[in-house]
């Protein structure tokens, strides 16, 4: 590098300081400045794409490990005491020995972080290491280079399976439809493939992209983390501009997909790509337990300053006391003594030091060990695991464990987490006529109900020459047949675990085609299709969406595996993963090239292996993914050679719903076959396929509920709108009817489909309308110009976007209406009930109509057909909060009703999203919370997002309980993070919650034993723990305090110090943990089949004021015991210092493990191995230490001691007789209280013991005597009351969780 | 198969560990299931009680206090710092033959030898014969390290302090006193003697002191403890070693010499005696008491009744216990523990 001046290095850094912070950066291409050096690259300021996410450097390591150890409170607090204790006038040790176990401690976690880093260090060098094509303009070519030389101004080629190594703004692809699709699951989770296509009017025409050319600037915005979102534009050479947003960036961590190759231009690299900046890395939350346990802390040093003083103060009287100077007393080296007073203030620095243990220093390392432990034992759980997703239980927070033993309200989103979100379409009704598809409802129940039955059902059909479930096309073997149960099963399971993929289950894809409806359209083909509703209704189904179509020939090969693993680290590992991976993809297909076929079932490596051995072209009914649609496909026009074709097709669509009305449009032969950014092909059921031009789509978004898409019709050449929306949403838009000629009036239609609408909603069905319009060519001239206008705008880019599609989409002619049906998940209503039992008030909250909530909620079992239902619901602030005032007087009667006495309020509460929105209002917030609070579930619906993470503040705050919120969806992640848990359920819609998530479970029924059985066994194995911990540490340094009275408050101890250390940190350290991590006081099946026991967690739990002093107390008792024993036996005797304190250390340990004894529940072989392990170490560490130190710890000299006591009978009789005097009362206490009153726990534990069968029994005798659960009660409680339920005409701002995708 | 276990990578392992299903003992502390534990503890600590107390009460023990603070005392003369070289006697009589081995021992009160600035005042490399350590005691030693700049040899507080009075015992028959053998060998620690406390290796030992000083306190040097017995001079002096050896309590008693040879092996029979006390060691300072305490041993040491009724008073307890708990057991019993 050549000489500048050091002037012209600061002016440098400025710039690129101030390049770096503008709001608009403008890059050009690097090619012309190649080869110079990097004061002339215009490109210079901006980071590169090599990334180090390492914390720390090598010769730096210490101090700045050291610097962030210090952040802790309790490290300063004992590298001070350490520091103090080399103040000679205060000193308690020798200066060097105090320092012994704050460093252990240090250097522990030193070494923790320090493998950490390496580890990051190692991915990052891997990462930035990965080969990636960069231009060069001096090979006129792309060069193989790092993923660490890409720069910002690179023009970078990605190749199919390919991760995108930097932020790239897309030029070109190998698509002649210039389109590139991406897989995003490294970055969301999301494994439908995205489109992306290349900034228009650049580059298109050209069938190789020539970098060197390029010579426009790219403007675009200072890097951000949100992945949805990117704004730049491209200034041509003649300034014209060109907008480009999220749909022309390649994100870093993408993979290319189904696209063979793909130029981009580096906009951001390294640290400031997307996918960068939102790696945050692990959340830290506290648990309640925790903060708990800070109190209590506090209170350990107010008791340690108390016994500090009490030891000064003593010192100063003692001295006072002595009449001259005796000869024990020695002088400083001056030959004067201090004052007392200024001895007795020296004092209590000295014993602070020596008392310091009192404060646990191991506590906080232990609790994380404990965690760990916890953790590995929830991830572990195999009721935890999902077998068809291939997950298991996720922990993401690593330090709220016990908190799910706390957990006194559920908020729980409806969509996906109680539902599957597999949506199945149920019923449509067209231009106001139903048809209510008989045949698929039954299909749905049989397969619901008997899964077994599928393949009975499906062999009745008439199968296509080989198109059964079986790939392999030479198997004939008879033993097959008798292996299709298991297979077909299997094929189900796997077909699942792809559902994001290829909705390859029969159950979602398929469905059989309402009689009266083909007949319409078959009458409707015969006429003039053009105008026909039927055609339009369906056309839109196909159309209107966002679903990607891949053939199966193009199937993207994916192993289950690496999405999930994506899922559970962080981006940034997740890409090393897959580097990692990509290697051992090729190492897959190519040894199964080798290898001979196996009878191999219906899953997603039949489809790899048919990408890999089969040719292209494919024979006619040979079965692939997607070959049940054929028997299913009854329509009788569709002849065989383009069903063939249309079979290999498969649907990726970002929301369930979106694939349901696709398969349904298909069932009826509107074949969506293919679509890119402009053009949309549908097969027609006459066997015609319809090429449309897409002319714009106005996308998805919260605030309008509805999506739209602009075609022109391939015949009549119209402008045509079709719009999908929620009810509410499109019925404010309808405008002129139909069509002229179609009989009947809009009127009409409008009133009868929104009956039928309410019908779906109260069947629980989610309802969608379908509406068209005919744009003129005039209108869309002048609208499309301002839409490029919008398109383009740098500045509210959004609402302008908005706005333009709010300004096309009125006016619109209804077609009809879907309802979709959303199947509960496995054994929800169980999980409810049990939850409830538990003590749990579950709320759910959902975007849904109230009506179709409230059905969902009696399906699931939220409300039972008993409850008192409360219906809110009202339009302005007056009447909700007399409502509101009415609601709770009436409830606070009905809960005071003598008949109502014994028995729960099963009162609940519906309440919706703009009620809510007043009743949370800080005026009402109190009296809606006391609402809430009596009743034992609460529905709200048609909430925001944004809502319900009010809800969950609000109870939070103002009940002061334990949150838990549970979603699957984009919607749920403000609700996920507001709680004091956050639960991500992994299903259908992409990863946002689970990212944002604590816990991520796969199932809702999970969260049962989540709860129930984990959540109680962390809660009360980590509280017992911590209550342990303090309890040993306040009954071993209680020794060295009784010590002081009988050696002048002198800071004496009797212990050798290194025999102290030893006994804190490996003496007595292990025996807590593992009870911390394994104890088991109940059984999971005990805690699952009572889930009243949970109640002893919830509140305070086992870890509370009382049990914390009592635990303290007991710790007074026996370190008095335990010093006084000793001392009452040895009085008057020749006994020396350490030779006392040896059987007064040995005693200690006797009682603190024995302590433990009692405490642990469950005595497996690790508990036996580890406590006595524990006190074989103690004796052998002793004993070789007595042995080998002569002078080697001045002044103490433990030479022999623990022998020679070994020797002595009085040693042990000394040791037996105080431990159990220590032990007995605390024995005593907790064997009465079990026998004459037993905790739930304890009985629990009773009935554990008895033989499975006979403890049923029990369980179902004891719940009934307890009364818990469900009593039920009949003719006491009315159904809504009417007075309260006013009715609501529109909901501007609340929309359907369905549609927030 | 291979495929099977690449589909289910993420299935945690169906172990009894992770499952956390590992078979488990889960002891029940309820009545019913203590009581025979109760009373078997109850019943072997009432065997070790009674057997320590009978132990204990036919230990003898004989305590002398000489320290001479009434004027009736003997020693009241040598009381006073001032006094130098007092010697005084103190009259006692044996009503009983006490029984041999006895053990003679001094005692102290209120003499807080585990005072921590107490107890640091030592140099133990110097005390092991390190030679460099005569030269250049520790700095724990200080005040008690250097007199002017020659250094103090043993150095430290502790060594300073060393108890210095000594006794001559008689018995009394008819007039004539005889006097009782005392047996100074054996009384330290086996461990002190041999390992921990060593002379340097210079002859004559007198030689290894040259450059050094006696502390202050004491009246002649190191090498002069026991100038008839080479193996009990200097550092492995059995008095000086019994008394570096640090109490636990600030009222003790150290053993000065065991009455094992000679006539009065089998015992003291009974008759009157007679203690010579050279008188050096000053208490007042500390409202301190000097004794003499002669005693017998047994297997559990010296006198201690407090072990014994520990042990009955415990053990009762526990049967007492027991009996509560039937009581208990048979109101609230689990009905399945039936």
């Amino acid at each position: 590098m050549t000489w500048r001046s050091p002037l012209a290095v600061v002016r440098d850094a400025l710039s690129g300081q101030r390049a770096r912070e503008k709001d608009l950066r403008n890059l050009v291409s690097n090619l012309p400045y190649e080869g110079l050096d990097r004061a002339k690259q215009p490109n210079r300021y901006f980071p590169g794409n090599a990334i180090k996410t390492t914390k720390y450097t090598v010769l730096l390591f210490i101090p700045m490990n050291l610097f962030e150890q210090f952040h802790r409170l309790a490290n300063i607090y004992f590298v001070g005491l350490a520091i103090l204790n080399f103040v000679p006038v205060v000193n308690a040790f020798q200066p060097e020995v105090a320092l012994i176990p704050i460093c252990v401690i240090l250097s522990l976690t030193a070494l923790k972080d320090a493998w950490e880093d390496f580890r990051r260090y190692q991915s990052d060098r891997k990462l930035n290491n990965t080969p990636c094509f960069i231009y060069s303009r001096r090979e006129k070519q792309f060069m193989e280079r790092r993923w660490k030389d890409v720069r910002v101004g690179d023009f970078v080629k990605v190749v199919c399976n390919e991760i995108v190594p930097a932020d790239l703004l897309l030029l070109h692809t190998s698509d002649p439809a210039s389109v590139c699709h991406i897989e995003t699951a490294n970055l969301d989770g999301e494994t439908n493939l995205k489109q992306r296509r290349v900034v228009p009017s650049l580059c298109i025409s050209d069938p190789e992209l020539e970098p060197e050319s390029f010579n426009s600037i790219v403007v675009c915005e200072k890097p951000d983390d949100n992945l949805n979102h990117f704004k730049c534009y491209v200034e041509k050479p003649d300034k014209e501009k060109v907008g480009a947003g999220i749909e022309s960036l390649l994100l870093r961590g993408c993979t290319v997909r189904n696209t063979d190759h793909a130029v981009g231009f580096v906009v951001y690299a390294g640290h400031e790509t997307k996918s960068m900046l939102n790696n945050h890395g692990p959340r830290y939350k506290r648990s309640k337990l925790e903060r708990r346990l800070n109190t209590d802390v506090i209170f350990c040093v107010i008791l340690l300053f108390v016994m500090c003083l009490v030891g000064a103060v003593g010192h100063f009287v003692w001295l006072q006391s002595l009449p001259s100077v005796p000869p024990y007393l020695v002088p400083h080296s001056a030959g004067l003594l201090d004052s007392p007073g200024l001895s007795g203030f020296y004092m209590f620095f000295t014993l602070i030091i020596l008392l310091q243990v009192l404060i646990p220093i191991s506590l906080y390392v232990s609790i994380e060990l404990v965690k760990i432990g916890q953790i590995f034992f929830i991830t572990n759980d195999i009721d935890l695991y999902d077998e068809e997703t291939d997950s298991s239980m996720q922990c993401k927070a690593l330090n709220i464990t016990e908190d799910l033993g706390q957990i006194e309200y559920i908020f729980s989103d409806k969509t996906g987490t109680l539902t599957e979100n597999k949506m199945v379409f149920r019923r449509c009704s067209i231009m106001g006529t139903e048809y209510p598809h008989k045949e698929n409802a039954i299909r749905l129940t049989v397969l619901d109900e008997h899964e077994s039955e599928e393949e009975v059902i499906f062999n009745q059909r008439p199968l296509p020459p080989r198109a059964g479930w079986t790939l392999d096309p030479e198997d004939t073997n008879p033993e097959r047949k008798q292996h299709q149960p298991g297979s077909q099963r299997k094929s189900k399971v796997s077909g699942n675990a792809q559902r994001d993929a290829a909705f390859s289950s029969p159950l979602e894809t398929e469905v059989i085609p309402d009689r009266k409806l083909l007949q319409q359209i078959s009458g409707a083909e015969c006429g003039g299709w053009q105008i026909d509703p039927y055609l339009d209704f369906f056309l839109a189904l196909a159309i209107c969406n966002t679903v990607v179509v891949s053939m199966a020939t193009a199937q993207r090969q994916r192993v289950n595996w690496l999405s999930h693993s994506s899922q559970r680290n962080t981006p940034l590992d997740t890409l090393s993963n897959l580097v990692k991976r990509a290697g051992s993809f090729r190492h897959i297909f190519t040894s199964w090239q080798h290898t001979p076929k196996q009878s191999r079932t219906l899953s997603e490596d039949s489809v790899i292996e048919e990408d890999h051995f089969n040719p292209p072209v494919k024979t006619e009914g040979a079965g692939d993914t997607n070959g049940l649609q054929t028997c299913s496909l009854q329509t009788p026009s569709q002849c065989d050679k383009p069903a063939a074709t249309s079979n290999k097709l498969s649907y990726e669509a970002e929301s369930p719903d979106e694939a349901a009305l696709v398969y349904a449009a298909k069932a009826y032969g509107f074949t969506l076959l293919a679509r890119t950014h402009d053009s949309v092909t549908v097969r027609l059921p006459s066997g015609q396929d319809l090429e449309f031009e897409v002319l714009d789509t106005l996308a998805f978004d919260s605030n309008r509920k509805r999506m739209s898409i602009l075609v022109r019709h391939p015949i009549t050449r119209e402008c045509v709108l079709y719009t999908k929306g929620a009810d509410y949403a499109i019925m404010e838009l309808l405008g002129t009817p139909y069509a002229e000629h179609f009989s009947g009036s809009q009127k009409n239609i409008a009133s009868d489909t929104q009956h039928h609408l309410d019908c779906y909603a109260k069947e629980g069905l989610r309802t969608l309308c379908i509406t068209k319009k005919v744009v003129c060519d005039e209108a869309y001239e002048s609208w499309s110009v301002n839409r490029q206008r919008a398109l383009a705008a740098m500045e509210n880019r959004e609402e302008l976007i908005m706005e333009t599609a709010v300004q096309l989409e009125t006016n619109l002619s209804l077609l009809g209406a879907t309802g979709v049906e959303d199947r509960l998940q496995e054994s929800v209503p169980d999980t409810i009930v049990a939850l409830r039992e538990a003590g749990i008030q579950v709320w759910v909250l959902t975007g849904d109509k109230p009506e179709t909530a409230v059905n969902i909620g009696y399906a699931c079992r939220l409300l039972e057909e008993e409850d008192l239902v409360i219906n809110m619901s009202c339009n302005n602030k007056r009447t909700c909060t007399s409502i509101l005032d009415c609601t709770l007087e009436e409830v606070r009667r009905y809960n005071e009703d003598p008949r109502n006495v014994d028995t729960t309020p099963d009162i609940s509460l519906v309440i919706d999203g703009r009620t809510l929105t007043m009743a949370l209002a800080s005026d009402l917030q109190d009296r809606f919370v006391d609402l809430a609070k009596r009743c034992r579930s609460v529905l709200c619906c048609r909430v925001t997002p944004l809502q319900k993470s009010w809800v969950v503040k609000v109870v939070r705050e103002k009940l002061k309980v334990m949150t838990l919120a549970v979603g699957d969806g984009a919607n749920d992640v403000n609700m996920i993070q507001a709680a004091d848990i956050g639960i991500g359920i992994s299903g259908q819609e992409g990863m946002q919650a689970v990212m944002a998530s604590d816990f991520a479970i796969s199932h809702f029924k999970h969260l049962k034993r989540l709860l129930l059985v984990h959540g109680h066994w962390c809660h009360t194995r980590l509280a017992n723990m911590i209550i342990y911990f303090f309890y040993k540490n306040v009954a071993y340094v209680n020794l060295l305090f009784w010590y002081q009275f009988f050696c002048g408050f002198s800071g004496t101890a009797m212990i050798d110090y290194w025999l102290m250390i030893f006994f804190n940190l490996f003496f007595t350290s292990v025996p807590p943990i593992m009870f911390g991590i394994m104890d088991k006081d109940v059984s999971a099946e005990m805690l699952m089949g009572v889930p009243e026991l949970y109640r002893t967690g919830q509140g305070a739990g086992e870890y509370t004021f009382s049990t914390f002093w009592v635990s303290i107390l007991d710790a007074f008792y026996q370190s008095l015991v335990c010093f006084f024993v000793p001392y009452l036996a040895y009085q008057d005797s020749d006994i020396d210092v350490f030779t006392f304190g040896t059987p007064l250390n040995t005693i200690s340990l006797f009682t603190i493990l024995l302590h433990l004894s009692i405490e642990i529940k469950a005595w497996t072989l690790v508990h036996w191995v580890i406590m006595l392990g524990s006190v074989a170490l103690y004796f052998i560490v002793t004993l070789a230490y007595s042995a080998i130190c002569v002078t080697c710890n001045p002044p103490s000299n433990p030479y022999w001691i623990l022998q020679s006591q070994m020797a002595d009978p009085m040693f042990y009789l000394i040791c037996i007789i105080t431990t159990v005097v220590a032990l007995l009362p605390r024995y005593m206490f907790h064997v009465l209280r079990n026998s004459i009153s037993p905790s739930p726990l304890m009985q629990a534990r009773h009935l554990d013991r008895l033989v499975p069968s006979s403890r049923d029994q029990w369980i179902k005798e004891w719940r009934t005597f307890r009364g818990g659960g469900h009593v039920k009660r009949s003719g006491l409680s009315t159904p809504t009351s009417p007075t309260l339920d006013t009715p609501v005409d529109i909901y501007p701002q609340s929309p359907t969780a369905s549609d927030i995708t | 198969m291979v495929k099977q276990e690449k589909e289910f990578v993420n299935r945690p392992d169906n172990t009894a560990f992770t499952q956390q299903r590992l078979p488990a003992w889960q002891p029940m502390l309820s009545a019913g299931i203590i009581i025979p534990g109760f009373v078997l503890i109850g019943l072997a600590f009432i065997g070790i009680g009674v057997a320590l107390f009978v132990t204990s009460q036919s230990i003898q023990v004989l305590e002398v206090d000489y320290t001479g603070v009434e004027q009736s005392s003997p020693c009241f003369k040598c009381s006073d710092p001032d006094v130098k070289n007092c010697v005084c006697k103190m009259e006692f009589n044996i009503d009983s033959l006490f029984k041999g081995p006895v053990f003679f021992y001094y005692g102290l009160s209120n003499y807080f030898q585990n005072y921590r600035g107490y107890g640091v005042s030592k140099d133990p490399n110097q005390l092991s014969g390190d030679l460099d350590s005569f030269k250049v005691p520790s700095d724990s030693c200080a005040p008690y390290e250097y007199v002017g700049k020659t250094p103090i040899v043993p150095c430290g507080s502790v060594a300073n302090s060393m108890f210095n009075d000594s006794f001559k015992l008689y018995q009394i028959v008819s007039g004539a006193k005889i006097q009782v053998t005392l047996d100074g060998k054996g009384i330290a620690w086996w461990t002190d003697y041999n390992v921990k406390y060593r002379n340097p290796s210079v002859t004559p030992l007198k030689n290894a002191f040259n450059g050094t000083v006696k502390p202050t306190f004491w009246s002649k040097p190191a090498y002069e403890l026991d100038p008839t017995d080479p193996a009990n001079n200097g550092f492995i002096n059995q008095d000086f070693l019994v008394w570096m050896r640090r109490a636990a309590l600030p009222n003790f008693r150290k053993l000065y010499r065991r009455i094992t040879e000679g006539d009065y092996a089998k015992g003291l029979p009974a008759g009157n005696y007679s203690l010579e006390i050279a008188y050096n060691y000053p208490v007042l300072s500390f409202d301190g008491r000097k004794k003499v305490v002669l005693s017998n041993v047994s297997w559990m040491g010296g006198k201690n009744e407090f072990l014994g009724i520990a042990y009955l008073v415990i053990g009762s307890m526990c049967v007492v216990m027991s009996i509560v708990m039937l009581i208990v057991y048979a109101k609230f019993k689990f009905p399945e523990e039936e």
